[in-house]
This record gives structure tokens, C-alpha cells and sequence, in this order.
């Protein structure tokens, strides 16, 4: 076993793992986060992105102890003080999701899109989000939320 | 998973002995095609090494006229670099079309080149580039470096801890990428430098191969011309469920134009 230590969505969190455990597994089986979902498994879906000191990365790719000493955020550490990211809100208003499923890794992966590029195209959304996959809504209203989103963001 | 012990050494020294005194030790560098293996049971090594907390791994730096790249820095890092962008467009443009956005988060040249995938797309640098691999016991010419599928120079534990590109006076990258996978089912990086030409082809074969007869036609004559009635063997490419050798060997042409295009 193995200890393993980092802040996540704010709060210091310290866990004995085993050395293989997976960093989505911790979030999900350890901590409880279970707002990171696991799709794929085999790092193409996107549906497991978080944060890791700030950058969009898949969870299911990476081990508990690669993070040790980490910023970790996941798409529960989003909301402040009850109100919705902007991003969130966007999707919401947009109807950029339909099951559900995909939402919280492309919530995460838009969040990191703007950090680079505060007010991309259509067609840089589009290819920033190639590792997130939806198999319900053809991505035309994800694309249309994340530009709301820009546009709020920029203020 | 199978099992295994993890450790996250702060030096190469350190990360050679555990290495060498472990049952089965493997380096992980950026883990995406390390743990994807291991999540599927194809590999059980004893002892993963994590090098992602040695320094001198990592970041980008100008030496005389060759940009150099630490083995643990991640694509996005590469694409991102200003030093890369003005003296090696092409390298700069290769890193932001490998995998997707998160895999070159995490995914790292020195990872890349060590695995040596058929469908990697820096094997195509290291050669097309003349590009020298600096490891933790010698220095290994890109020629030199890839010795066939999955297969390279370096020794049972030998790390890569830098690439070094000498700076081209032109050079482009073109890919026809796998719409699922992203991975090059042909990859062509096209460079002219002061020692000649050099047209180096991934993805087509097992292992990363230049394209000698092209690079005789443009080192006399710099265009889309001398290379557009030249055409590529089939014969001991790659045949799979994506491309057959034929259709592989059409792209080797196509995407060397589009790589020449792009180097202008």
C-alpha cells in the first residue's frame, strides 16, 4: 500500500491505495466524487476528465499516486457557493446534453478549452473536444454552450 | 491491473538503480500507452518506475542551432513552445495533432520513442530531422534509433533524456490520420537542411523509414514537380483493418506533397 496526498476541489485529502489504483478510481471509490464517470476505459471517451494543477487530463489514464501532491479538480469542485460555472449554466441553457453521461468530462475539457483561448471558432471547439465523446446530441449544442459560455466568461 | 510496486525517483541515477534491481522494472513516463497496456493485463512488470519527478527530464531549451526536448515533456508543452514554434514550425504543428487535447497533456516525446509504435508520429522528427537521442549512457543518431516494430537502440533500461532537432532551413509534417484513433496510418515529415534533404515515413511500415528515392528527386529540385510521378512500393508495408499496403503506399505519395506544401 501506498500513501497518497493531494487537494482536491480545495480540500486536503490523504489516502492509503494500492499502487495500481487508478486516479479515477479514487476519486469515484475513494472520495466519493462519483461526478467523474468512467466510459471508456481505454482513454478515448473523455468522459473521466478532470483537472490536474489547472490542465484537462483523463482520470481513467492515470495513477492515484501520479497525482500525489496535486491540485485535482473535478466537475464537483465547479460550482461556487451553489451557483452553477458558467460553463455548467451553458449547458443547461443550451441543451447541451442529453443523457448526461459525457457532460461532466466535457464540462471539464471546455473549462480548460477557454484557460487557452478565450473566444475560440466553432471549428477549435470542435477539435479540442476530439477525446470527448457524445453519442447523443451530434455536438452541435455542446458547441453552441461552450461559446455562450465564452462569451459570459468574457464578460 | 496486476499488481506493482510504485516508485518516483528524483534522479536518473536513482531511477537507473531501482531499474536495474528490480524483477521486472518499466519507466513510466507519460502513461498513455504504459497504462492503458497494463489496465488490459498485456504487461505484469515487477516495479514502475514513475520519472516524472526528475528534473532535468524535462523542458525546452535552444543549443547551438538544435532545439532540444527533454524526455518527459508532454505534446501540448512542444506545441506550445515559442522556441519550437519559430525555429521548428513543423515539430511545433506534428505535437498539436498527436492523440487529442488531454493525451498531449500527459503524453511525452521521450515515452513516444522508447515504445516505438508503428503509428507514432515523432518517429517521423526523429528521423526526418536528423535528430540526435541523448539517454542516460550515450548518444544514439535518429537513424539509428529505431530498429524495427516496437523496437529500438536502447538497451534493457537505458532512459531517453532528450532529443536534440537541429534547427532545418524548411521542413513539413503531413498525416492522414485514423478518424477513430488519431493515430497516422501515413505520417510525412519532408526537411531540407544544409546536409540535404531528408523524407522520413511513419505509420506505413513497421517501423519509421525514409523515402530515399524521393529525397534524391528534391535534393535536385525543390518542388512538388520532382516528386509528383514518383510512386512507392507496397511491398513490406503495413495491412491491416484500417489500409491495405497499396492504399498505404498511395498516401506515402500524397502526403509527402502535402508535407512539401506545407514546408514551403
Amino acid at each position: 500500500m501506498l500513501t497518497v496526498s493531494m487537494t482536491v476541489n480545495g480540500k486536503q485529502v490523504s489516502k492509503e491505495v494500492e499502487p495500481r489504483t487508478l486516479l479515477v478510481q479514487f476519486l469515484r471509490e475513494q472520495l466519493g466524487l462519483t461526478g467523474t464517470h468512467v466510459g471508456c476505459d481505454t482513454s478515448q471517451c473523455g468522459a473521466c476528465v478532470v483537472h490536474l494543477d489547472g490542465t484537462s487530463v483523463k482520470a481513467c489514464t492515470l495513477l492515484a499516486a501520479q497525482a500525489e501532491g496535486a491540485e485535482v479538480t473535478t466537475i464537483e469542485g465547479l460550482a461556487q457557493n451553489g451557483e452553477l460555472h458558467p460553463m455548467q449554466a451553458a449547458f443547461k441553457e443550451h441543451h447541451g446534453l442529453q443523457c448526461g453521461f459525457c457532460t461532466p468530462g466535457m464540462v471539464m475539457s471546455a473549462v480548460d478549452l477557454l484557460k487557452h483561448n478565450a473566444d475560440p471558432s466553432d471549428r477549435e471547439i470542435r477539435e479540442w473536444l476530439q477525446g470527448n465523446i457524445c453519442r447523443c446530441t451530434g455536438y452541435h449544442n455542446i458547441v453552441k454552450a461552450i461559446q455562450a459560455a465564452a462569451q459570459t466568461m468574457r464578460g | 491491473m496486476y499488481d506493482f510496486n510504485y516508485h518516483r525517483p528524483s534522479s536518473l541515477e536513482e531511477a537507473a538503480k531501482i531499474l536495474a534491481g528490480a524483477e521486472e522494472g518499466i519507466p513510466l513516463a507519460g502513461g498513455h500507452t504504459l497504462l492503458p497496456t497494463l489496465k488490459q493485463r498485456l504487461a505484469q512488470p515487477s516495479d514502475v518506475v514513475d520519472l516524472s519527478g526528475i528534473a532535468e527530464l524535462k523542458g525546452i531549451s535552444e543549443a547551438g542551432n538544435a532545439v532540444v526536448v527533454g524526455a518527459m515533456t508532454p505534446h501540448a508543452e512542444v506545441n506550445r513552445s515559442q522556441v519550437v514554434r519559430s525555429r521548428i514550425p513543423a515539430l511545433a504543428h506534428m505535437a498539436s495533432d498527436i492523440g487529442d487535447s488531454q493525451v498531449r497533456h500527459r503524453g511525452t516525446i521521450g515515452g513516444s520513442i522508447a515504445n516505438a509504435d508503428p503509428s507514432a508520429d515523432y518517429p517521423a522528427a526523429v528521423v526526418g530531422l536528423a535528430a540526435t537521442v541523448k539517454t542516460n549512457k550515450r548518444e544514439i543518431a535518429g537513424d539509428d534509433f529505431f530498429t524495427g516494430l516496437f523496437e529500438t537502440a536502447l538497451e534493457e533500461h537505458e532512459l531517453v533524456v532528450s532529443v536534440s532537432f537541429p534547427v532545418p532551413e524548411k521542413a513539413g509534417y503531413a498525416k492522414f490520420a485514423n478518424p477513430a484513433s488519431r493515430y497516422p496510418m501515413v505520417g510525412v515529415m519532408v526537411a531540407k537542411a544544409a546536409d540535404g534533404v531528408r523524407v522520413a515515413v511513419t505509420g506505413a511500415g513497421p517501423s519509421v523509414f525514409r523515402w530515399t528515392e524521393a529525397e534524391q528527386a528534391l535534393a535536385s529540385n525543390w518542388s512538388a514537380d520532382a516528386i509528383a510521378g514518383l510512386s512507392h512500393s507496397p511491398d513490406g508495408l503495413n495491412s491491416d483493418i484500417h489500409a491495405s499496403a497499396e492504399y498505404r503506399a498511395h498516401l506515402i505519395g500524397v502526403m509527402a506533397k502535402r508535407a512539401l506544401a506545407a514546408a514551403g
